[in-house]
């Protein structure tokens, strides 16, 4: 298994693409049924924004790991519009596109570790991760 | 992959076979309203069962699916939500409401019984 995947986001179908390299890695590490469903939910809300706002970037998944214990990386990098106002965004029920405004605040809920960088005409990062228990 | 739709007496039974793209979501909600009135039915189940995701666009798209379909004068029912896609969606703050849901196909074809019965016992 590579320790790093990357995943060219340009439609739909590599939203999907994404989420499954996902899981296989976090399966891969150990990860219990239950948080390889998270963790493919969260995958897939970050890969949509970058569809529905950005229209292409990319999913990096890597793997960390910390005192014998592992974890999964999961980078989603945009040259996109950007988020004028991230602190927004980053709350339940915004949102600019008509959605439900849940895809970054859930996926904040159920990674232990999320971090976002915005910069408006620049693009977005975000950074997520999950260790295994 | 598009979502293979089978009519089942005054019933259509949309069985999700593999993961779904955003694209295939939209089919499949065009494919049941249409399909409604083409065959005049009274119900339709969908079984999720296959699906290890259920994220934030397929619960909106569900739940626009479902209301369409009341609007076209039919119940829906969503079966077969797996434990581990239930507890992310709980996490995540994705919910249906308004939506009924069965445990699995069975459940959902009886609890389509029931609703449709009531719907033809009040009309009288």
């Amino acid at each position: 298994m590579k320790d790093e995947v990357r995943v060219t986001i340009k439609s739909d179908v590599d939203v999907v693409a994404a989420r499954q390299e996902g899981r296989a890695l976090a399966a891969h590490l150990g990860f219990s049924t239950g948080d390889l469903a998270l963790i493919a939910t969260a995958i897939s809300e970050v890969a949509r924004n970058i569809v529905n706002y950005a229209k292409q970037g990319e999913i990096i998944l890597k793997v960390a790991e910390k005192d014998g214990r592992y974890g999964i990386v999961v980078v989603a990098r945009d040259q996109g519009p950007g988020i004028a106002d991230v602190a927004r965004a980053m709350q339940d029920g915004h949102s600019t596109s008509g959605g439900l405004g849940l895809g970054l605040p859930g996926s904040k809920r159920v990674m232990d570790d999320f971090d976002i960088v915005s910069e408006v005409d620049k693009g977005t990062t975000v950074t997520m991760k999950k260790w295994a228990r | 992959m598009r979502v293979p739709i089978l009519k089942q007496g005054p019933y259509l039974i949309a069985s999700v076979q593999s993961a779904l793209t955003d694209a295939d979501l939209l089919q499949m909600r065009d494919d049941l309203a249409r399909l409604v009135g083409q065959h005049r039915s009274h119900g339709v189940v969908v079984d999720v069962t296959a699906l290890d995701v259920l994220d934030s666009f397929a619960a909106r798209t569900l739940r626009t699916m479902a209301y369409a379909i009341r609007l076209r004068g039919a119940q829906m029912v969503i079966v077969g939500i797996q434990p581990e896609v239930a507890f992310a969606m709980v996490q995540l703050g994705l919910s249906l409401p308004g939506v009924d849901t069965a445990l699995d196909l069975e459940e959902g074809l009886a609890l389509l019984n029931r609703k449709t019965s009531e719907d033809h016992a009040s009309e009288g």
